[in-house]
């Protein structure tokens, strides 16, 4: 660590205020991969983890394997992989929608992990009165236990969704022009990076904070 | 697969850099968690208020962004980090602020009681944390320690985007020059799965350990390798 | 101001070993003590009887300072827990002052309370380390004396999880006593108890009460075990104090209709 003189520290508003409109598009951009990711994972995420604690040959442990390896390996290099072996297929698609899959996907094994331990939560003993009470599978699944695991998957997949919102900045290494990506080609054309890179952080900490607040509210409301 | 092999000990090389990283980092977040813990429980106003803050920034954004602040807006204050220096600070004051609702709620999980006792017995009070309240709440801390370690580990590839020549970084640079991204990617890829095995096998070790220390006499409940068995039945399935 | 009403009233009683004066604690809004007075004197065994809720256990509480008062005096032998005389006034002290001036004072929890990750024996022996300053070897052989009167020299080497209620509580009574107290506060130190364990608890608190010259403040609703081992009884209702004499009088012919309603109660049970 070297000490300089001072260069640049000076925060210019009107330079600030005339990048705003770009780093407001940028951020369009980040939520919308967000909520495509979200919904990918919310959906995902159910599916992988049923057929992990479906005990089917093959199947259920291909599934955990999965799960393991999606959440034991960084989401930049699963991105990367996904970027540069998709084509190898002939499977083209544009870097937004490779980015939004990438992150589903990822996002779907960890969305599972939460489904499983919200399923894992319900007391044995809620499947055996619904055994007794001769129920229909699909009564069993629709009418006792997911009513039991939404409350505590909810906020756990809400967190989850918050967790991707901040991930959403690595999409910028394959060149989708979301904040960071454009915070960061406003620094590089003009030299400035006092501006671009402080407003991208304090719009991100704003949008999660609101949602993380508009998730505590839901939740309390949930819980009364 | 054969075009990697000459290319594997330049890998190796990259997976020392990131564990050194993840191990730095770690080694950073987990008394910047304890630090940040501590004035959250503070009983002065200002002291709750600041570790509020300073949790709240480093959750609230990217740490993407973050890293990036670092290496490029930090310079202009006249401080020069180096990338390694940046990545770990970033990396571990990040993961600390995560981590200190791991160590608040740990603490808080002592029972009142517990804390009662160590008053109306007059133990000096650092005898009551280091010999009471500690060894109650360590054990808590530790499987979610684990959890965090993994993160770290997947977190340090973010460093790569600073030009530091970690695994990822050394990924890139393989796959520009050969031209076969998706053999160098998914090798990569296993690697820091292995990575991630070993990492949570290690805190087990440390889980059994620690429960010895805090004199605790069951081992490890938790963890990556136990298979518990699911309180979902296998008729739910239709079976 | 106040301090100085509550040291007129002090200068007018005979110095106990523990005095409260003018006590007087809210929770939330709901008065838990109203003006409560009470005085201890050197080697007193005191009862304190009443309905769950009435503050009997906030009064032994605030006696060793794990609750602070809203208002009011609480003296400990020449100590002030709350404040310390400056200039011959009293001024409210802090939580330092407080560490010393309650160190006279001991415990014992209803719920135990024992430190899960230590055995019996270290339970008893590291506070004598730590808090009398005793080598390792002299508080050991202290405390191996203690768990032996408690009758329980065999169990010494097992942690509180392997042990009964009783047997616990007992180690609670020898750790507390480890610490050479004035003064011992016993919180219904059977209710966590089950039955049949309640005896071997009782019978070891009798023999102390009858072999120490150590002053006792006791909350129970064992009222043939208050009857047999206490000089004088209080009776609490809603934050007050209702009634106060020897166990002849309150235990056995209460003067007030509160006293005689609550031990109806509970002799019915």
């Amino acid at each position: 660590m070297g000490l300089r003189p001072m260069t640049g520290f000076s925060w210019d508003w009107s330079f600030a205020w005339s990048i705003l409109p770009a780093l407001l598009k940028g951020l369009a951009v980040t939520v919308q991969a967000t909520l495509a990711g979200f919904l990918i994972a919310f959906v995902g995420g159910l599916a992988l983890c049923l057929l992990r604690l479906a005990r089917l040959p093959l199947l259920s442990p291909l599934a955990w394997f999965v799960i393991e390896f999606l959440r034991g390996t960084p989401f930049l290099v699963q991105l990367y992989f996904t970027f540069y072996v998709l084509p190898n297929y002939g499977i083209i698609f544009s870097p937004f929608i490779t980015g939004t899959l990438a992150l589903g996907i990822y996002g779907a094994a960890r969305a599972a992990e939460f489904y499983r331990s919200a399923l894992e939560a319900i007391p044995p003993g809620q499947w055996e009165a619904a055994l007794t009470l001769k129920l229909p599978l699909s009564g069993v699944w629709f009418r006792i236990i997911l009513p039991q695991m939404w409350p505590v998957a909810l906020p756990m997949l809400g967190n989850l969704m918050i967790a991707m919102f901040k991930d959403t900045a690595v999409l910028s290494t394959i060149t989708v022009l979301e904040m960071v990506a454009v915070a960061k080609d406003i620094g590089v054309q003009t030299f400035r990076y006092l501006e671009p890179l402080t407003m991208a952080g304090i719009l991100f900490w704003c949008v999660s904070y609101l949602t993380a607040r508009v998730i505590r509210t839901v939740e309390e409301k949930h819980a009364s | 697969m054969g075009a990697v092999a000459p290319y594997v000990p330049f890998l190796l090389g990259g997976v020392q850099v990131t564990l050194q990283i993840t191990f730095a980092a770690i080694a950073l977040a987990v008394p910047v968690a304890f630090i940040l813990a501590f004035a959250r429980m503070s009983p002065f106003r200002a002291m709750r208020w600041a570790g509020g803050f300073v949790i709240e920034t480093f959750r609230g954004s990217s740490a993407v962004v973050q890293l990036f602040w670092a290496f490029y807006v930090l310079p202009l204050f006249g401080i020069n980090l180096s990338p390694v220096a940046a990545g770990i600070l970033v990396l571990g004051l990040n993961e600390g602020s995560y981590f200190s609702e791991v160590v608040r709620a740990s603490l808080r999980s002592i029972s009142a009681g517990q804390r009662e006792a160590t008053v109306a017995l007059h133990l000096p009070r650092f005898f009551a944390f280091r010999s009471v309240i500690l060894p109650q709440a360590l054990p808590v801390m530790i499987p979610p320690f684990g959890n965090a370690l993994v993160l770290m580990l997947k977190f340090s590839a973010l460093v790569s985007l600073v030009t530091i020549q970690d695994l990822s970084f050394r990924a890139g640079l393989i796959a520009t020059s050969l031209g076969t991204s998706g053999t160098v990617y998914g090798l990569v890829l296993c690697i820091y799965f292995a990575l991630a095995l070993m990492l949570a096998g290690a805190v087990m070790v440390l889980e059994r350990r620690v429960n010895r220390w805090a004199g605790r006499d069951d081992t490890a409940r938790s963890g990556f390798f136990t298979r518990r068995q699911s309180s979902v039945p296998p008729w739910a399935f239709g079976r | 101001m106040q301090a100085e009403t509550a040291g007129a009233r002090q200068s007018s009683t005979p110095a106990g070993i523990l005095e409260m004066r003018g006590i007087r604690k809210e929770f939330d809004g709901r008065v838990v003590l109203d003006d409560v007075d009470l005085d201890l004197a050197a080697g007193e065994k005191l009862a304190l009887i009443g309905p769950s809720g009435s503050g009997k256990t906030t009064v032994l509480r605030m006696a060793i300072g794990l609750t602070k008062p809203d208002a009011g005096l609480i003296r400990i032998e020449d100590k002030y827990l709350w404040h310390e005389q400056r200039d011959g006034r009293l001024v409210p002290a802090g939580e330092k002052h407080a560490r010393v001036a309650r160190r006279p004072v001991g415990m014992v929890f209803q719920q135990f309370n024992l430190f899960p990750h230590f055995t019996a024996l270290e339970n008893v022996r590291e506070p004598m380390v730590q808090v009398l300053r005793l080598s390792r070897d002299e508080a050991g052989s202290r405390a191996m004396e203690l768990l032996r009167k408690v009758g329980l020299s065999e169990h010494c080497h097992k942690r509180p999880g392997q042990l009964s209620g009783g047997q616990q509580q007992r180690v609670a009574i020898a750790r507390s006593l480890g610490l050479e107290p004035k003064i011992m506060l016993f919180d219904e130190v059977t209710s966590a108890l089950d039955p049949e364990l309640v005896g071997e608890v009782l019978r070891v608190l009798r023999d102390l009460a009858h072999a120490t010259d150590m002053a006792m403040l006791l909350v129970t609703h064992e009222m043939n075990f208050a009857a047999d081992i206490a000089d004088r009884v209080l009776m609490f209702d809603a934050g007050k104090i209702v009634e106060s004499g020897p166990p002849s009088q309150v235990l056995v012919t209460p003067r007030m209709p509160r006293t005689r309603q609550f031990l109806r109660a509970v002799n019915d049970r």
